[in-house]
């Protein structure tokens, strides 16, 4: 049995330790949030926190997250950052057929936490691992730049890890 | 049967709200109101439209329902949307006769007229209920945003407490309508029905699907068209730990070995560890460019007329000026997000499938005919597709039958989730198929264009399926052609002759399908014959264009806001191109710069003819989305055979559209007070050509092959 921390809670699970993440997410604890697109890091579908880091779970084995934090989309909301990045997603109808938008989501809250105020360049860097079909590439930049202006904002009382 | 009760509890805490989707048995009860099969409105006020087109990120969850809303005078928090079961007696496509399913751009034209009386007919039932509560007159009772109300008695109610009483009343035959001055939802910006759920990772598509006791099939397909498998050997496959089963499967479309078990992961493994022979002998071994060589040899013999217009010959030979030019395009993959996905499960009386469900009555048949069932034993949950842009809709329903026939060889007792990897899903086959053209214009002593004449080669997507019979007509394939044979501009000596070779790679269509090669030809010849006459490329299309008023009107909007004509800073250019389909005129102005040998899109200015706009910001999402789709095709995209195997795998090798190549974006809808008429493809075939004129603008030199990687041309 393979313990882990995922989202503030402890669980534990019976896999192969080769295993990548996103399936020990998606098959063993039926978390289907977080989505399958390549399986070589190539599209950022499957987008995760690890220790507050973007990460591609599809190319993470579960091995590699022991005793490590890991976020998922399912728990993002309960961030200030990841909050303001699902609001502003919402406000700016962002997804289309949305299969990619949970490791967009993943990717704007990272890069606004480590850059409060990205610019068009930043955004390019942060952005240009996660492939949309749909192209809603501009809504995207729209969401991100609206939600970094509501957390100019509004300040958090105190500061909060991702 | 999903065990609803037990796990209902597991799924809340782990976020995975797999059984929302099904609530039905245990959680639903019956709506209190159903005057329709689109309109459901329960005790609490809920009203539910059932909608039969596939949201794949075009719209169809919310638009639909606008309809519906605007009818009943519903307030829009009041309204949620389930996809409809397969039935074509109740949700056939209207043009398609009694068949359902989703294509064409039709899903807004076909619920027009349907959804608003759904909606309408609801709404006199609602008051007819009130009228008779009050004992006042029907007349006298209005409906605002969701509360019905008698003013001059002050009574009010919702429509859950009307709702009973609403289903004893007279259903209306013909409900008025609104006027378009009465709207107040359509052309409103109105919030998308799915936003909040593919925001959050709540979105359940057919990958999310999980039902007690489920398999996953991971499958091996032949390593080249027409190959058959001789030998395997599931030994390795079966010592990997947890795999279940290994089985092999054939179906009309498709055949292979599938390894299946409890999770992907271990499946693929054991799929990996697959040892295969495979007997190749009547296998496709050709490479592209001889394909496209064979292609070219047949544009220079006669074709099959699909236009004819005055004496093409003739006019050649008489011509001042003569130009020709050829285009070469390659293989396209859908290359949707959502890798190709199915869940069967077979019941002892029929089979229950679960699919971001495109081709409901073609699926249905096929599955049927498969298993050896009724169609109407075949049970079709639509979930949300990961994108579709067309493939989810195939002809020979080809991964519906891989995964019905994984689960009857495997015996049938568990669910089967059939799972392609991206390497699966882009070797899979049924491609935009290769095409070639060849053009010849001449003009005349005073540079008049007077004859064109349009050779086109490429396999036919309809030929061998069941759409045959009403869509090729005299050898001609009407979705080969379309673009090309329709072509809007005045030229008194046309003509336009096809070539359908037969290659044994499946191919079907792919977003926009006939137009995305017909408009880049014909679009791209236009701007060639518009420099060699001297002419501005607005310019002379306006003059080409005066019996096609939507045409002029769109072009003239884009080229307008674009500001075609007024100066640009030096090493910045302006192209353009126009082009109809499926009903819908889109016209798009891109500019673009060169600073050394680096060549930038700068932005587009798209302009679109589309009937009433139903909702603004959805018609925008599309044009945006339909020109990244297309930019990412001209860009880069090529799926390429050497010795008829695939080259290419994943996204490493199929390169895509990323956030930093989309250009911004700006979309002008021409007003009009014609029904809707569908946005999902029509901005696809326009971008490239608008691309190629514009590099055309600055380096002199046009571009006839896509896509520009394959040119050495990169954009910065």
């Amino acid at each position: 049995m393979i313990p882990l921390s995922l989202n503030g809670s402890s669980v534990s699970v019976d896999a192969d330790p080769e295993t990548p993440l996103l399936w020990v997410l998606r098959d063993h604890l039926a978390m289907t949030g977080t989505k399958f697109g390549c399986g070589m890091a190539l599209c950022g579908a499957c987008t995760v926190f690890i220790d507050g880091k973007p990460a591609r779970s599809c190319a993470t084995p579960v091995s590699a997250v022991l005793g490590r934090r890991i976020t998922t989309i399912e728990a993002v909301g309960n961030l200030r950052v990841g909050k303001a990045v699902q609001d502003a997603w919402i406000a700016e109808s962002v997804p289309q057929c949305g299969y990619c938008q949970s490791g967009q989501v993943m990717s704007a809250t990272a890069l606004l936490s480590a850059t409060p105020e990205p610019s068009d360049e930043q955004i390019d860097a942060a952005m240009g691992g996660n492939l949309c079909r749909c192209a809603t590439y501009l809504r995207i930049r729209a969401a991100l730049k609206r939600a970094a202006k509501f957390l100019a904002e509004n300040p958090p009382a105190a500061p909060e890890k991702p | 049967m999903i065990e609803n009760v037990s796990r209902r509890e597991f799924f809340k805490q782990s976020g995975a709200l797999v059984l929302a989707v099904f609530a039905r048995d245990a959680f639903s009860q019956a709506p209190a109101f159903q005057p329709n099969a689109f309109v459901k409105v329960g005790a609490d006020s809920i009203v539910t439209v059932v909608v039969k087109h596939l949201e794949m990120g075009q719209g169809t969850y919310t638009g639909l329902p606008t309809l519906v809303a605007e009818e009943l005078d519903a307030d829009w928090s009041q309204i949620r949307v389930e996809g409809a079961p397969a039935d074509a007696k109740r949700y056939n496509h209207l043009v398609w006769g009694e068949a359902q399913g989703t294509g064409g751009s039709t899903a807004l034209a076909n619920s027009w007229l349907q959804l608003r009386q759904a909606g309408a007919a609801a709404r006199v039932m609602l008051v007819a209920a009130a009228a008779e509560r009050w004992g006042v007159p029907a007349a006298e009772v209005t409906v605002t945003r969701g509360v019905v109300e008698h003013a001059a008695s002050a009574r009010k109610a919702s429509f859950g407490e009307l709702a009973a009483s609403a289903a004893t009343q007279v259903l209306p035959s013909e409900p008025p309508l609104k006027s378009p001055e009465q709207f107040a939802y359509i052309g409103r910006p109105v919030q998308r029905t799915d936003a909040k759920a593919k925001s959050t990772g709540a979105a359940i598509y057919t990958q999310d699907v999980k039902l007690p006791a489920m398999l996953t099939a991971v499958v091996l397909h032949p390593p080249r068209f027409g190959a058959r498998l001789a030998t395997f050997d599931g030994f390795k496959a079966r010592q990997v730990p947890g795999v279940v089963d290994v089985v092999p499967f054939t179906t009309p479309a498709t055949h292979g070995i599938a390894v299946l078990a409890r999770d992907y992961w271990t499946a693929k493994r054991g799929r990996d560890a697959l040892q295969a022979e495979w007997d190749e002998s009547q296998a496709l071994k050709l490479g592209s460019a001889e394909i496209m060589a064979e292609y070219r040899r047949l544009a220079a013999t006669p074709g099959r007329p699909a236009r004819k217009e005055g004496d093409v010959a003739s006019a050649l030979a008489g011509a001042a000026k003569r130009l020709e030019a050829s285009y070469e395009f390659p293989f396209l993959a859908h290359a949707a997000m959502e890798p190709m996905n199915c869940v069967v499960a077979l019941r002892p009386d029929g089979c229950e499938i679960w699919n971001g469900e495109q081709f409901q009555s073609v699926d249905q048949a096929a599955v049927a005919k498969l298993l050896g069932l009724p169609a109407s034993r075949v049970r079709l949950n639509m979930v949300y597709a990961g994108g579709s842009f067309g493939r989810r809709a195939n002809p020979q329903s080809d991964f519906l039958l891989e995964a019905a026939a994984i689960a009857k060889a495997s015996g049938g007792q568990a669910p089967i989730k059939l799972v392609w990897g991206r390497e699966d899903d882009m070797r899979a086959g049924y491609y935009r198929p290769m095409y070639f053209h060849a053009l010849q214009a001449g003009l005349d002593a005073r540079g008049e264009l007077v004859a064109w004449r349009h050779t086109i080669v490429g396999q036919s997507i309809l030929s061998g399926t069941a759409f045959e019979a009403m869509l090729v007509k005299d050898g001609i394939d009407a979705t080969s052609v379309e673009g090309a044979a329709n072509l809007p501009y005045a030229i008194p000596n046309l003509s336009v002759e096809l070539h359908s070779p037969t290659l044994a790679v499946p191919v079907q269509w792919w977003r926009s399908v006939g137009s995305t090669h017909t408009a880049f030809a014909t679009e791209c010849f236009l701007d060639e014959v518009a420099r060699a006459a001297g002419r501005d490329p607005y310019a002379l299309r306006r003059a080409l264009l005066a019996g096609h008023p939507r045409h002029l009107a769109t072009l003239d909007l884009a080229a307008t806001q674009a500001g075609w004509g007024r100066p640009l800073p030096a090493g910045r250019v302006r192209g353009l191109a126009v082009h109809e389909s499926f009903g819908t005129v889109v016209a798009q102005v891109v500019e673009m710069s060169r600073l050394n040998e680096a060549y930038r899109l700068e932005r587009v200015v798209c302009a679109v003819d589309c009937g009433i706009a139903v909702n603004p910001n959805v018609v925008a999402m599309q044009m945006e989305s339909g020109i990244g789709f297309g930019l990412s095709a001209a860009l880069s995209g090529a799926i390429t055979l050497a010795e008829g195997r695939v080259v290419q795998s994943n996204f490493h090798d199929y390169a895509v559209l990323r956030m930093p190549q989309m250009p911004p974006i700006e979309t002008h809808i021409v007003p009009s007070r014609e029904k809707p008429s569908g946005v999902g493809e029509p901005a696809t075939p326009v971008i490239a050509p608008a691309l190629a004129n514009a590099l055309l603008a600055l380096r002199g030199t046009p571009v006839r092959a896509l896509p520009l990687s394959s040119q050495g041309l990169v954009l910065a």
